[in-house]
């Protein structure tokens, strides 16, 4: 029974991943849509934040469609974080029994 | 006295997930038909309306980041960018839009608008405003 985490907010102005990082289950899906996706570049000041979820189980995702929009898509994500695209947005909805969205 | 006023624009937000930073392109292309002295400062979120490539069809939006290459025949020129923002976000002055202006005085040579600065410098360009627009 696991539950996907949609987080929109930019990580660097919200607390909105810090919130929903703190009450993940490792068995947890976080997915970064909208202004989020900027957290999911390497080397920035919340990768630590992020690298520890993964290490703790959490699955985290990017938006692709989203990266592209702002220009990012050349630049390197963090390892740990897989990209999708829409129809990656759907699976994630289906294999998981509920969604939170972090608005 | 003199009617020209400093304008400071101040964008800290990510485009297309809000709409400050359209809208803060339109009210700055607006104000510019008065002929007024204009800097722009992009720190925080804000740095990643600069970045080069964007491409929001995916997410059936318009890609209006092309716009900011006419800011320099609209005088607008002086255009800040906060050194640490970028650091912060694991951006270099690379992943952004070259800016340019030519300069009149100066045989219309072309010249960049975009000025890396730090924390001190900001607070000396906000002190240095008449009117502080924030986006």
């Amino acid at each position: 029974m696991s539950t996907l985490h949609t987080v929109n907010k930019s990580a660097f102005e919200r607390n909105s991943l810090e919130s929903c990082l703190s009450v993940c289950k490792a068995d947890a899906s976080v997915l970064l849509i909208e202004d989020a996706v900027v957290s999911a570049l390497q080397g920035t000041s919340v990768s630590d934040q992020i690298k520890q979820a993964t290490d703790k189980g959490i699955k985290v995702f990017a938006l692709g469609e989203d990266i592209k929009a702002r220009g990012l898509s050349e630049k390197p994500l963090m390892d740990q974080i897989t990209l999708v695209d829409y129809s990656g947005f759907v699976k994630l909805t289906t294999e998981n029994d509920r969604v939170q969205n972090w608005l | 006295m003199s009617n020209t006023k400093t304008f400071v624009y101040i964008n800290r937000k990510a485009p297309y997930g809000t709409v400050y930073a359209l809208e803060s392109l339109e009210v700055v292309l607006i104000g510019a038909a008065f002929e007024q002295n204009v800097k722009l400062v992009f720190m925080d979120d804000g740095v990643f309306q600069l970045t080069n490539a964007q491409d929001p069809e995916g997410i059936g939006m318009k890609n209006f980041s092309k716009t900011y290459a006419a800011l320099g025949d609209y005088d607008i020129n002086q255009i800040y960018i906060d050194q640490q923002s970028l650091d912060d976000r694991g951006l270099t002055i690379d992943d952004l839009q070259a800016l340019v202006y030519e300069d009149e005085d100066d045989d219309w040579n072309e010249k960049s608008s975009i000025h890396l600065v730090n924390r001190e410098q900001l607070s000396d360009i906000i002190d240095s405003a008449d009117v502080l627009l924030n986006f």
